[in-house]
């Protein structure tokens, strides 16, 4: 065990806040009342471990994964990729990135989609890793499509795909998503706007990293991701000191 | 000026949005086959150690309407309150459980053993729970909350002692409604509000 401190609370303020009156549906599914802020216990500080055996070969390539490499998606090819740190800087090992997204043209395959851009046959939507010893992660796939959605009277999402991260405690799970760089909808978009600090929205947009391009086939975008980490002190590591 | 801090910050996060089913419960969107099974479908294997229970409930937002998209994850102890990877824990329970509200009726369900209690930091005993954590459209960050026993003895909990309303206690209660059934239903905003944690 390396992780043995309590977690570092959770900086609200990097974070979205929960009632946003511009994205319509956080108004009704944000707590009125505070949150109960405590320090962390085991029942945070534990989580569960994936095992790597878990994944098909497949898993981390959304081009070929939903055909079982029969047949690629249709779209700009893209490598996504990065590492994950915790907020101390190390590396997070051997955790688990799951990613969803729309296809190309910006329609999701899930029952609840009726938006009347066409599913392309040949792609799924959803992928899966696990980071290696060194916290490094990727994935190939298509760039996803912008799509219109219902909020105020004419919203775009802009390209993103949805990222979920374990880490390796339950009290570090983190959901986000991964804009683009250059898109000129981020700035318009009400869900990036939950983020009130400029700076940290910019957090979450992925630059074009040539190096990781591959030519003649896809280009790539690094996107880091920061879970919380723990505090250790000489100090914690007594328990009288506790 | 002074030293500059070398430490990162979090990741900033953002809504799960409807389609979170996609990445993290395929079949429920109707991916078939993307993977072998979805990721945490069950909290048990057969042969866990302990009293089965099975938890049900509703997701509801702030006009008191139960939710149809929300997805809840779960990590517990076994029924001797140790976690997976924790020397001696049994090896039948997963601990971490992924469920979804249902699309029409909006009811979860949570198949699992019931847990034992775990130290707190202060090296006295919480009462058995089972943590939570929701993400739905409209949530922007996941909400982490607890599932406690109404038939265990919640009386010395640290985390409970901490509520200064002491109704809201019962919001983090799962009433019994049967042998081995319980109810815990679950309100984001308004009129009964679920105790959410920021642990």
């Amino acid at each position: 065990m390396t992780d043995q401190g309590r977690l570092i609370p959770r900086n609200r303020a990097v974070h979205p806040v929960p009632y946003d009156p511009d994205y319509k549906t956080s108004m009704t599914r944000s707590p009125s009342l505070p949150l109960l802020s405590m320090d962390s216990t085991f029942t945070e500080e534990t989580g569960p471990r994936f095992g790597h055996n878990m994944l098909g070969a497949l898993d981390n390539n959304l081009i070929l994964n939903w055909t079982k490499g029969a047949a690629p998606a249709v779209g700009e090819r893209i490598l996504m990729h990065g590492r994950v740190l915790d907020e101390m800087g190390r590396p997070v090992p051997h955790t688990l990135v799951e990613i969803w997204q729309a296809n190309a043209g910006g329609r999701y395959r899930h029952i609840k989609d009726t938006y009347f851009a066409p599913l392309d046959p040949n792609f799924g939507g959803c992928g899966r890793t696990i980071t290696d010893e060194n916290g490094y992660y990727e994935f190939l796939t298509i760039r996803p499509g912008a799509y219109p959605w219902p909020n105020r009277g004419n919203e775009w999402r802009p390209m993103h795909i949805h990222i979920s991260v374990f880490g390796h405690s339950f009290g570090q799970r983190l959901i986000t998503q991964m804009y683009f760089e250059g898109d000129p909808l981020i700035d318009r978009c009400p869900i990036a706007a939950t983020i009130k600090d400029r700076g940290h929205i910019d957090r979450l947009v992925a630059p074009l990293d040539m190096s990781k391009a591959k030519p003649m086939d896809f280009l790539a975008y690094k996107f880091d991701i920061v879970l919380r980490g723990r505090r250790q002190t000489m100090f914690e590591n007594k328990p009288e000191g506790m | 000026m002074v030293q500059s801090l070398d430490t990162l910050q979090e990741t900033p996060s953002q809504t799960a949005g409807p389609y979170v089913h996609i990445g993290c419960i395929p079949t429920f969107a109707g991916l078939e086959g993307i993977y072998p099974e979805d990721l945490g479908k069950r909290a048990i294997e057969e042969g866990a150690k302990g009293q089965i229970i099975t938890i049900r409930g509703t997701v509801a937002d702030g006009t008191g309407w139960v939710m149809r998209d929300a997805m809840l994850e779960s990590w517990q102890p076994d029924a001797a309150g140790k976690f997976p990877g924790q020397d001696g824990a049994d090896p039948k329970v997963n601990g971490f459980c992924r469920f979804a509200a249902d699309a029409e009726t909006g009811e979860f369900e949570l198949r699992t053993v019931k847990p034992g209690a775990v130290p707190a930091p202060n090296g006295t005993l919480q009462a058995p729970h089972i943590a939570i954590w929701i993400v739905a459209r409209g949530i922007n960050i996941g909400l982490q909350s607890r599932i406690y026993f109404e038939d265990e003895d919640n009386s010395t909990d640290p985390l409970l002692a901490r509520i200064e309303q002491r109704p809201r206690v019962d919001t983090l209660i799962a009433k019994k409604t049967g042998e081995g059934e319980y109810r815990f239903d679950i309100r984001l905003q308004g009129e009964g509000e679920t105790v959410f944690l920021d642990m």
